[in-house]
Parts: structure tokens; sequence; C-alpha cells
């Protein structure tokens, strides 16, 4: 059974391979055809056509394609993924700590979501279309119409502005705090191993609001899933058969159908995340948030292309794995899709 | 059980001291320590390096001394202004022409120090200027402009006395040592950090700053945060107050605005002159807003496209700009009108002034049917989307109002990236609006820049042989000269009449200050000079 399991995971990060490269090829493609001469961006404001020219050999842009091809997978092989022009620091040291910055928030988003979207949808579920029904439609179908500079905007104005309850919107930690020893580049991990409490507790308030924005984009997603997969599996034969041999309620709900329920619940979460990821962008503007989002945004708009062949290769790598660790959760949750494979 | 309440007791007292002690040492440090919210990020600690962007100018302008400075004088409200007429000591404590006014000699200060507390010697700005000079780009082009091209104008005639040599007259070469490039070094520290491969210690200076200025680095987060410490020595100019300033990189205007409001932060940076105006309307905060010297925000029309070559045109379209109506939503009121001057020669070489032309749609038309073209034309209206928050409601009233007179204008919204591209340096966009503003604050500066022929900011491929003739003689010429006062009414007589670049208004920069702090410098460089802020 374990051999099995090991055996199907081997086989994915194998199916894995080709697509990585793919992705270095078509990164390195888009890039270059992206629009503006960076060198002309970077020679600064008073270049002449002597100084552009400059800044172009400096940065090996007037070799060919092919040349510049190999140079760049020869220093993928070294983990080097070149410099960002536009923020001035080597691509991997702004991933290494943009990223987890990123996770740790969308991470966060996206568990308070589940929090409150799988209760939400069960309740529906349980009484369809009822009051409870349409007061979850009504407050989770709102929740995704607001664009998500708007609500971020919104509860920054609430909370921030006229209240006073949350802390300044300066990124992942305010103005008196300075960022704990870096483990996992979590700061409340990080902090909690370093064992101090006043860092941990500052670190999760920075981080309420620009969570709860990102929960309120999620929400929908994920209980509209939960309310029809829990439905289906409410109206199957085998909960009909467990109620008339009057097993409790509890027992049918959270136990047969909720483990049947969860398997597309799975799959929308995987969605879900990447769905975050990318609306992590406008929230890192609204609240300082020094994420890999904005970072990847800025970069494509100065044309700044290690950047963002850096960008995509950490995001190629991420949807792998999540694909990989979805395909493994379907394994536990269902025993027959591993025999499938 | 019995031990565990204890713990728990014991970790939330500790909690509560430890937030006890901090605000007591935040209140005692408050006063001391200015707190300061900008949209951009610094990317280097070095000027002269490739890649460095204009925020982090800013580092220049504070870490490090120039031997010249400009003088600085109040605007009132808190707000500061450089002086482009008074040129005042930094390192050098006194400079005079030599060698028949072909050279200037300055006099370094003594016990001037770097950080480290070496002394500030006149081979520390010889390495510095070769630098600037030798690693090209922008810091070369900067440094030719003032009429310095060849390492051999630099020269060490002892310890603390420096020669620059000038290849010939020129009044650019003395302020353009004021400009933020030519900073001096610590060379020595420069040296022992640099390599075979990188002899000017590029690597090195991008995040270790070597200098002696106001300010020494204490911390740089890329991307979130700049936090500078005094540096307590600091010889080459009053002694600023604040001990301590943290830039904190804030992407969203509104964040910023809320932060400042809040009186989280003391000083908000770049504000959109919707919310400068509110702000200032509300009166709780200072608000300091005031026009950038030798700037202007303008529409150009190129030459190489067809109905732009013809003059007429040109003017038909200075007189069917809606001025007042931008001026008002684009600009909110802000800034320094461009239109409506009451001659067609200009009576003061003031730059810039008030164009002759005002909206007058009859005119316009009347002169389209003089050129030939009674049944007007369709062209693209190229705009930045890097300045939309100007570009875009402005376009859309140019657009409007164009319509009127028979010219059908295409909005096309080029991103930020592309535009230095396509509008500078291919010069390929037909009608346009843009921005330039010249460092050093002369109109012939200005000419120089965007009337010439091939140079970057004629972005209208505009050329006259009597303006190039007229700039060549003006650069060099002092402004007491009265020729020069008869050259530059001249230029700005061809401008006015041959308008390839129509100026809307003169922009401004926005800036919010909580109550009690004061000392925001409006410098010609649009960067952050913390070195004059002061807090009640």
């Amino acid at each position: 059974m374990i051999n099995q399991k090991l055996m199907l995971i081997g086989h994915r990060i194998a199916l894995a391979l080709p697509t990585l490269f793919g992705v270095i090829v078509v990164a390195f493609i888009l890039t270059r055809s992206l629009p503006g001469d960076p060198a002309v961006y970077f020679a600064g404001i008073t270049a002449n056509e002597e100084s552009i020219a400059e800044v172009r050999a400096k940065l090996g842009l007037d070799q060919s394609l092919i040349v510049q091809f190999f140079s760049y997978c020869r220093n993928l092989m070294q983990g080097e993924l070149g410099l960002s022009l536009n923020t001035g620091q080597t691509v991997v040291y702004e991933i290494q700590n943009r990223f987890p910055a990123s996770m740790e928030l969308t991470l966060a988003g996206l568990s308070l979501a589940l929090i409150v979207a799988i209760p939400l949808g069960i309740v529906a579920a349980m009484h369809p279309n009822s009051w409870i029904d349409h007061t979850c439609r009504i407050f989770v179908t709102g929740g995704a119409s607001t664009p998500i500079f708007f609500s971020g905007l919104f509860l920054l104005f609430v909370f921030y502005y006229l209240l006073g309850w949350a802390p300044s919107p300066i990124g992942r930690l305010d103005f008196l705090y300075s960022p704990p020893p870096m483990v996992t580049g979590f700061y409340t991990i990080d902090s909690l191993i370093a064992g101090d409490m006043e860092t941990f507790v500052a670190a999760i308030k920075q981080m309420i609001l620009p969570a709860v924005t990102l929960a309120m984009f999620a929400l929908a997603p994920i209980a509209r899933m939960t309310r029809s997969a829990m439905l289906t599996a409410l109206g199957s034969e085998y909960v009909k058969a467990a109620t008339a041999n009057g097993l409790s309620s509890n027992k049918i709900v959270y136990v047969y159908a909720l483990r049947n329920a969860a398997l597309p619940l799975l799959t929308i979460m995987g969605l879900v995340f990447a769905y975050l990821l990318g609306a992590n962008v406008l929230v890192e503007k609204v609240f300082s948030w020094p994420g890999i989002g904005s970072f990847a945004v800025d970069a494509l708009i100065a044309s700044d292309f290690a950047a963002v062949q850096g960008f995509i290769l950490t995001m190629a790598l991420l949807f792998v794995t999540l694909n990989l660790v979805i395909d493994i959760l379907y394994t536990l949750v269902d025993p027959r899709m591993a025999e499938d494979d | 059980m019995k031990q565990r309440v204890p713990t728990l007791l014991r970790g939330l007292s500790y909690l509560l001291m430890s937030f006890a002690v901090s605000s007591t040492t935040i209140a005692a440090s408050k006063s001391e320590t200015l707190v300061v919210v900008s949209g951009a990020g610094v990317n280097s600690m070095d000027i002269h390096r490739t890649g460095t962007n204009r925020p982090s100018y800013q580092v220049a302008v504070n870490m490090y001394d120039r031997l010249v400075t400009f003088g600085i004088k109040s605007e009132g409200n808190g707000g500061f202004k450089y002086d482009s007429n008074v040129i005042k000591p930094e390192l050098a404590t006194s400079w005079k022409l030599v060698d028949d006014d072909m050279a200037y000699e300055f006099k370094l200060r003594k016990g001037a120090t770097f950080w480290d507390g070496t002394p500030i010697t006149s081979a520390d700005v010889k390495w510095s200027f070769d630098r600037a000079l030798t690693l090209g780009g922008f810091p070369a082009v900067q440094m030719k402009a003032g009429g310095m091209s060849s390492v051999e104008q630099f020269i060490v005639v002892d310890d603390l006395t420096f020669k620059v040599k000038m290849t010939s007259k020129n009044k650019l070469t003395l302020p353009d040592l004021a400009v933020p490039v030519p900073i001096v070094i610590n060379s020595k520290i420069a040296i022992a950090n640099a390599t075979t491969d990188d002899p000017w210690a590029t690597e090195y200076l991008h995040k270790t700053p070597a200098g002696g200025g106001a300010y020494m680095l204490e911390n740089w987060q890329p991307g979130q945060a700049l936090v500078y410490k005094r540096f307590d020595n600091w010889k080459n100019g009053p002694l600023p107050e604040m001990k301590r300033v943290i830039v904190r990189q804030v992407a969203s205007a509104s964040t910023r605005r809320a932060l400042v409001e809040r009186g989280d932060a003391d000083v908000a940076l770049g504000l959109p002159n919707k919310d400068s105006k509110e702000l200032a309307e509300a009166g709780k905060l200072t608000v300091v807003s005031s026009t950038i010297d030798n700037t202007l925000h303008a529409v150009g029309m190129n030459l190489k496209f067809e109905p732009f070559k013809n003059k007429l045109v040109r003017q038909a379209v200075a007189y069917a700009l809606p001025y007042e109506a931008i001026f008002k939503s684009a600009a909110f009121e802000l800034g320094e009108p461009m239109w409506g001057g009451a001659s067609k020669t200009p009576a003061t070489p003031v730059w810039p002034q008030k164009f002759p032309y005002s909206t007058n749609l009859t005119k316009a038309k009347a002169l389209l049917v003089e050129a030939g073209y009674a049944d007007g034309f369709k062209l693209p209206l190229s705009i930045n989307l890097g300045f939309a928050e100007w570009t875009e409601p402005t376009a859309l009233l140019i657009q409007e109002s164009l319509a009127k007179v028979g010219i059908e204008a295409q909005i096309d919204k080029i991103p930020g990236a592309s535009w230095r591209t396509k509008a500078l340096v291919e010069k390929g966009l037909s009608l346009h609006l843009k921005n330039f503003g010249g460092w050093l604050n002369y109109p012939d500066y200005y000419f120089y820049w965007a009337y010439i022929e091939g140079h970057l900011f004629n972005s209208m491929n505009y050329g006259n042989p009597e303006i190039e003739q007229l700039v060549k003689d003006s650069l060099p010429m002092a402004i007491e000269n009265p020729q020069w006062d008869i050259n530059i009414k001249r230029l700005i007589e061809i401008g006015f009449d041959e308008v390839p670049l129509v100026p809307l208004w003169q922009p401004t920069m926005e800036v919010a200050m909580a109550p009690g702090v004061t000392g925001y410098v409006n410098w010609f460089h649009r960067q952050l000079d913390i070195r004059e802020f002061k807090k009640k």
C-alpha cells in the first residue's frame, strides 16, 4: 500500500519534469517578447544612444537569443536566477523574502475562508431554500462580487481610519518591531520559534485585515461547492440507508456525507488557492504587503525579465507541488483513486 | 495543572510589561524619529550604478556630500524650495575661478570626515568624480551636461585643494556640481572592496554606502523600508534635528493618506493632486504644494507626421485645447497655468511662462482651413499610462475638444515601460502628452534637451537651425550677460510661434505633513531630502 503510494508520487514527479522544462522555455520566450526595451528603461532619465548601448551590453542583451537562453539555463543549474534590475536585488533574495510573505497571507486567508465557508455550506445544504440558505447566498455573493481593492480599502477605512482598531497598514510588522530570525519566513511561526510573543501578536494583528479581504473573496466558491456537494451526498442512497438504519444525524452528516463531499471540495480548494495568489497583488498594494505578486507586477511593467522569469518558475514549482499534494490527498480521501492510476 | 496557570500568568504579565516598556521608549524616541511614507522604493545605495532608480537619488542626497549645494528658501507653510540662484558651500568652503577663468579651485573643509573618521581629502573627490565619468550611463551624461567629459579635468592640488578644469567657459559647470551625481565617496573603503573585475566597487557600494553625509544607513529592507540614522560628526552643514528617519514604502496613495491623517506617519510623499487638495481644505495637516522648476506638462506634436509639418496646424491645435477644463479636472487647479499669455513676444526671459494661446475654436478652425485641412484629419493621441493620473483625463478632454474642429483623435495608451522607447528613443508618436523637467534651472537648458533635433526629450522631432545656434551660444553664457537675455527671449518667441510643444501647466510636488512637522524641501531632482525636517 505504502509502496504503491510512493510509486504514485514518483510517477507524478517524473511527469512534472517536462512541464517544468516547458515553463522555462515559455518563460524565456515570453519575457523576451515583452514590450519596452529594458536597456532604455534602465539607462536612466538623461541617457543617450551611447549610454543605452553601454547598458545593453552590460545586461548581455546585445547577444543572440540562443546565447542568452543557454547562459540562462547554465545559471539556473547553479541556482542563479539573475538580478532584478527593478529592485536591485538578486531574484533569489527577493523570492526568499517575498514568497513566504505571500504564502503566509494566502494561507491565512484560505484558512479563514474554509472555517467560515464550510459550515455555511453545510448548514445551507441541510436546509436548502430556507431563509438560512438565502442569507448565506446573499452574504457569499456579496463577498465575491466586491472588487478586492475596494473591499480592502473599505475595511481599511472602517477599521483603521475611522475606528482605529487595526494597526497601521504598512506591511508585515508595525514600525516598532523588527522581523524575527528567519527560519520558515512565516513571521508568525518564526516569532513563536524565537519565543517572541510580542512580535507574534504584532504579526497576527497586521495580518487580520488583509486576510479577511482575501477570505471574503474566497468564501463564495468554497461555500457554494460545499453546499452542492453536500446536497448530492445527502440525497444519495447510502445516506438514506444510514438514516433508515437509525444512525445519528451528526454521524450521517459529518462522517458519511462530508467525507464524500470532500473530493470536489479539495479540487475547488486548489483552484481557490491559485485564485487567491493572483488576487494577492491588489491586497499587497493596499496593505503595503511585501509579497511576490506586487513584485511580479512591478517587474512586468519595467520589463525586468530576470524577475519575471524567476516569478513564473516559482509559481510553476508551486503549482506542480500543489497538484501533487492534492493528488495525494485524493488517495487518502478516496482509496479508489490510488488504484486507478 | 498547578504549574500551568502561573506560566500562563507569567507569560501574560511579560506581555503587558513589554508593551509598557516599548511604549515608554517609543515616547522618548518619537520626537527624534521621523516617519516618512513614500510610494516608490529605493533599489540601490549607489547613484552611479546602472539601473539605479530615481527614488534612490535620496541616498546620494542624504548620505553623501557634494562640493557645493544650492541654497534653500522658505515657501511658508512649513515647506522649502531649493534656490537655483544661490550656490553655497557643502564640502568645499570656498571656490574661485583660476587659470584665466578656465578652472574652478575648491578649498575643502578642514576637519570634515567620513563616517569612519578618516578625513575627506581631494583624492577622494577625484576618485569619486572619475568614477561618475568612467562608469558611463546616466552619471556620465549628467557630468557632461556640465562640461566635464574627461578625468583629466579633475586635478588634486593638495589634500584640501581640488581643481576642476573647463574646456571652455561654462556657466553650467558649478551648478552641475551641486546635483546629486557628483558625490564624494570614501575612496579608501571603496578601493579596499574593489576587485579586478569591478575596480569601482559597484557591487560593494550598491549595498553598503561609504560616505560622509549627514545621515548614515541604519537598515535597508529592499521593498519595505530604509532607515537613516544621523551622523553626529557631520561638519558640512547645520546638524539635522531628526536623529532617525524611517522611510517606509507604501505603494497605495490612499493608504499613505490614511497613515498621515491617522498620525502614524509624519510625512506622506507623492500624493495625487486630488488628495492634496482635499487635505489642504480640511486644514488639519500641513500640505505643501509647490511648482517644480523648469518642468512642464505639455502636448507634443511630431513633425515627422504630415499635418504637423505645417505650423498653422500646430497653432490650430494650440487654440483648440480646452486649457481651463484640463487644469480643473486633471491638475485640480494645483500648478501654474501656462496658457493665455498677453503677447506673442515675451517680455521677460522667464521660463516657463504663459504661451500666447487660449481656447478659441473659431480661430483654430480658421487656421485649419488656411492650412488646407478644412475637413480635419484623423490621428492617434498617445499617452503614458505610468502617469495616467493626469494624462488620462487630459487626453479625454483634448479628444472631445479637437473633435469640434474636425480632428478625430483616438487615445492610444502606452505602458510606462514602453513609453521611453516609443516616445523618446524612436520618437514615433504623432500627437502625445509629455512631461519634461530640466535639473539645471535655465531656459537654455530646457531648450537644449527638448527643442534640438535628435536630443532625447525632443519627442516632437522639431529642428530649427536658429534655435540650435541660440542654445549653443547661450548655454555657457553667464546670465548677467545682456546678450543672454536677448537670446532667451528670442528662443521663447520661436517656441511661441512654432509651437511643436504646447505647455498645459507647470506641475507641482504634493506633500502632506503631520501638524508640527516642517522642513520638506522641493528639489529639482524631486527626491527626498531629510536634512531639514523638524518636529515639535
